[in-house]
């Protein structure tokens, strides 16, 4: 137990930065909601009841572009098919088995994923998914309440300014590790930027970030790291 | 008509997450899935980061973003907590911003 508390402790103490940094960015959404023309309570219920920002940012937006229904369901769809994708990666490590798998679904996204892989040791990838995942999930619905109820304070122009830089930045910071880990990691995310800024002019936004994980074929060129 | 929308892709997203979670225990044991499951993530937060930083709907667009992301930079360098580059891209866009 010496030895790994202080891992454990690391581990809680940095998730619960991500999850409460992260989840402060549900002020913006809540904001997003509101001016897409939705309404408290359905703004409210898609951070509940979705919980993948990517997908909800992508849903109200059609919607106040004034898209149709159909597209709007298909944009949160497409962005959120890469939790699959993590749900795949996370399904041996978790190991959760009826109503914890049930529950723990919920919060498969970027953030507990790159959380929890990034975890120190096996023991503390369950415990890095949990509290990120708890984390985020309080303070995204918190703060997207706060966001509708008070849109209008996000209107500063540098405060939104801010905001829009924290998204990208929280990104970046997630997928830091995965760069220092292998030059396998490094060439398929220089392929998946490269991939979705080529495909941004030509397809409906949301879709370059899917169609970017194209890039993993790049692991198969060249030697291993 | 909202909330239909609103409740249909919520889910449809719940959906995706558990059937990534609930999917038959022998699909990773292929090398080949597994190496292509494990380098995903960093095809895709490199997409979200250029996409979240660099674009506007179909437009590229430069703005106090990208000098957030450029701050980002120099504090995931310095290995800085999280929170911190977060503060700091935050900071360094507020700051582009008043400043153009």
């Amino acid at each position: 137990m010496d030895s790994t508390e202080p891992v454990r402790a690391a581990v809680v103490r940095d998730c619960l930065g991500v999850g409460l940094a992260v989840g402060l960015y549900g002020a913006a959404f809540g904001a997003a909601g509101i001016a897409a023309g939705l309404g408290v309570a359905q703004t409210c219920a898609l951070s509940l009841l979705m919980f993948t920002g990517a997908s909800q940012f992508a849903l109200v937006g059609v919607l106040g572009a004034g898209g149709a229904p159909l597209a709007a369901v298909a944009s949160a769809l497409m962005l959120g098919s890469r939790n699959t994708l993590y749900g795949l990666r996370l399904a041996r490590p978790l190991g959760w088995r009826g109503l914890r798998r049930v529950v723990a679904a919920h919060g498969v996204i970027d953030e507990t994923t790159a959380m929890a892989l990034a975890a120190p040791t096996p023991a503390t990838l369950r415990l890095a998914f949990t509290v990120t995942g708890t984390s985020l999930f309080v303070g995204w619905n918190l703060s997207t309440l706060a966001g509708a109820l008070g849109s209008e304070l996000l209107a500063f122009p540098a405060a939104q300014a801010a905001l829009d830089a924290v998204v990208p930045a929280a990104f970046l910071a997630l997928l830091w590790p995965r760069l220092r880990a292998s030059r396998r990691d490094r060439t398929v995310a220089l392929g998946g930027a490269l991939i979705a800024l080529a495909l941004t002019p030509i397809v409906t936004p949301g879709l370059q970030v899917i169609l970017a994980a194209a890039a993993v074929g790049l692991g198969w060129i060249g030697r291993a790291p | 008509m909202t909330w239909t929308v609103v409740l249909v892709a919520a889910v449809g997203c719940y959906l995706l997450k558990y059937a990534g979670l609930a999917a038959p225990a022998g699909l990773l044991d292929r090398p080949a899935v597994r190496r292509a499951v494990e380098l995903v993530p960093a095809a895709m937060l490199a997409a979200l980061v250029v996409v979240q930083a660099l674009t506007d709907g179909r437009a590229l667009v430069l703005d106090s973003r990208l000098v957030g992301l450029a701050a980002a930079t120099v504090a995931l360098l310095l290995r800085a907590p999280f929170l911190v580059v977060l503060l700091v891209a935050g900071g360094a866009a507020a700051l582009a911003h008043t400043l153009t």
